[in-house]
């Protein structure tokens, strides 16, 4: 199974954001994706979701285009992770999450015993069996998100978009979260993720494609593309990537040198 | 929670078919409800009842089509309001957002202008109410780039306070002895004068718009996320949105041209069943239908009874609703739970 973005071409009508992208997504990998504010991450996966029309060149699913596929799906092949948001009803978690089912509902049908079966799945996978009953207007930021991932596994579909998942997490919920990705890409799935912190790079990507003035700055494993150069080209402040021992091996981290003047540190 | 659910139903069922008793036995001409059992029995194949044919009259011509009207209007602005609260996400919307009472005003007002008969002001209401409809949707499909529920909604505010300049204007110019009384009367909403023909055409439409609603219950549920989300979930928004739309304004326009214009119960019984059921369409369309239902007999019965004149059904409503309504608000223990 592979998501594949061709010479991808996206934006709005009459207003084109980012052209000549082209990435893929295999299976049981995880790539994350960087940029600036602006860049037009959101904008990107919307396209590669199907959400938006691409402007030029095109969205493959294992080899089938997008524009050919039926909203349904689309959606049993790609799931999407929204940002953690309020809803406008005080629907339950297990009623959030069995909505994940719809792509493999009749148009007519309601979830089944088995549609039921398989979101109770996933909110055990996403390890908040504790809030099967609770109202999802109710519950924290960091349990809505699982409960949007939970969603998407109950959608079972072989590769995940998710926009930036830990937007608004504390940084315990942050790691969780990260956590659940890798595990995710462990069972199979490949994950699609935007994220503003580049250590979350490190933590989770296997591969790391930079997005910057409407183009791919640089796309690749994360200790060849996260280097300093391409980080302070890609955010505009300087940053050092620095590796640190730890236990056994070794960890990279990126630091912002311009809170403490940019000097003193010296980056690998 | 779940055991919860099937015994709401029931409980809202039961006190429908309760509420429809009393009204089929209160009124000027008392009717017992042995006999009433009688003349139903009867009615059903079984012996004849043998009581006063004016009991019978009473029952089945004067008061059981005005009881079914009332229980099919009800119903269906209740399932119209639930309808349009999920498909615009906010609780505040009433079946009358997108211009379908404006419209039907429109149309039956200009049928009591030109002096039309009953049957030509129904057909006119229910027709206005539909274009009012059609041209919002067209309205806001034209309008490009913006969020698409949003320019739906403006548009229909929009022309809604167009029609409701063209029903002022008609008021202004209409003649005050015979059509103005008349115009207010049925702007105010009422089931004096309905006859089991008005029946025979309403409810097929009324059912109609009802079973789409029902099938694709699990789809409005999704479409109450937003728009991308639902459809990254796999539902084509637009054209469920198109269905329902099509649906409730069918329903809505067969109610106001029988009923005239009911506020209210299209707004805030759909918010009472929620409370009872929570959010899940599934379950929230019926208990909607039966409340709806039978909270529209039992003020029909009083607007009937209570008075020595009829008192206008738009104006009971809403001093009967809402005291019950802010009783059940405070005292939901949870809220929206």
């Amino acid at each position: 199974m592979r998501l594949e973005a061709r010479q991808l071409a996206y934006g709005y009508p009459g207003r084109r954001i980012g052209s000549d992208v082209s990435l893929t997504l295999d299976a049981g990998e995880v790539l994350c994706l960087l940029g600036p504010n602006g860049s037009g991450k959101t904008t990107l996966f919307r396209t590669l979701l199907g959400l938006l029309p691409a402007q030029d060149g095109a969205v493959l699913l294992d080899g089938r285009d997008l524009r050919q596929l039926e909203r349904n799906e689309t959606a049993r092949l790609v799931s999407y992770v929204p940002q953690a948001h309020g809803a406008f009803f005080p629907y339950t978690v297990r009623e959030v999450v069995l909505m994940g089912r719809t792509a493999h509902l009749g148009l007519f049908a309601a979830p089944s015993a088995r549609d039921h079966g398989a979101a109770l799945d996933a909110i055990r996978r996403m390890g908040i069996a504790h809030l099967v009953d609770a109202t999802y207007t109710r519950i924290s930021g960091g349990e809505r998100q699982l409960a949007l991932i939970a969603r998407a596994l109950a959608q079972e579909a072989r590769m995940v978009v998710m926009d930036e998942p830990t937007a608004n997490l504390d940084f315990g919920n942050q790691v969780r979260v990260l956590e659940r990705i890798r595990a995710l890409a462990a069972d199979g799935i490949g994950v699609l993720l935007s994220t503003h912190d580049p250590d979350h790079a490190f933590l989770c990507a296997d591969r790391v494609a930079m997005l910057n003035n409407g183009g791919l700055q640089a796309c690749g494993a994360p200790e060849d593309v996260m280097t300093a150069p391409q980080l302070q080209q890609l955010y505009g402040v300087e940053v050092a990537v620095i590796e640190v021992g730890l236990g056994q091996g070794t960890r990279r981290v990126c630091l912002p040198l311009a809170a403490q003047g940019g000097t003193g540190v010296e980056a690998s | 929670m779940k055991q919860r659910q099937p015994l709401m139903l029931l409980l809202a069922a039961a006190a429908l078919c309760i509420i429809v008793a009393v009204a089929f036995t209160v009124g000027r001409y008392p009717v017992p409800l042995a006999d009433l059992l009688k003349i139903i029995w009867s009615l059903a194949g079984g012996a004849p009842h043998g009581l006063d044919p004016t009991l019978e009259t009473v029952v089945l011509q004067i008061r059981g089509p005005r009881v079914i009207a009332a229980v099919l209007v009800g119903a269906a602005l209740a399932a119209a309001g639930a309808a349009y609260q999920n498909l615009f996400r906010n609780p505040l919307v009433s079946p009358d957002i997108l211009g379908v009472s404006a419209g039907a005003a429109v149309g039956a007002i200009l049928g009591i202008f030109l002096s039309l008969g009953v049957v030509a002001i129904q057909s006119m209401a229910f027709a206005g109410g539909l274009a009012a409809v059609a041209m919002v949707y067209l309205v806001a499909r034209a309008v490009r780039g913006h969020d698409p529920l949003l320019v739906l909604v403006l548009a229909g505010v929009v022309l809604g306070a167009l029609l409701g300049a063209c029903v002022a204007l008609m008021k202004y110019l209409a003649d005050p002895y015979n059509q103005l009384p008349a115009i207010t009367y049925w702007l105010l909403g009422s089931l004096a004068s309905t006859g089991s023909r008005d029946m025979w055409v309403a409810a097929p439409l009324l059912l109609l718009g009802l079973v789409p609603l029902w099938l694709l219950r699990w789809r409005i549920n999704v479409l109450s996320l937003d728009d991308e989300e639902a459809r990254s979930l796999g539902v084509s928004a637009g054209r469920i949105r198109l269905v329902v739309i099509v649906a409730a304004t069918l329903m809505t326009s067969a109610a106001v041209a029988v009923s005239g214009v009911i506020g209210w119960i299209g707004l805030v019984i759909p918010h009472f069943a929620r409370l009872l059921t929570g959010p899940d369409f599934s379950r929230l369309l019926p208990v909607s239908v039966l409340l709806g239902a039978g909270f529209l007999v039992a003020v029909d019965t009083l607007a009937r009874t209570v008075a020595n004149i009829e008192v206008p059904l738009g104006v009971l409503t809403a001093f009967v609703g809402t005291p019950l309504f802010l009783w059940q608000l405070a005292t939901a223990r949870r809220g929206w739970q």
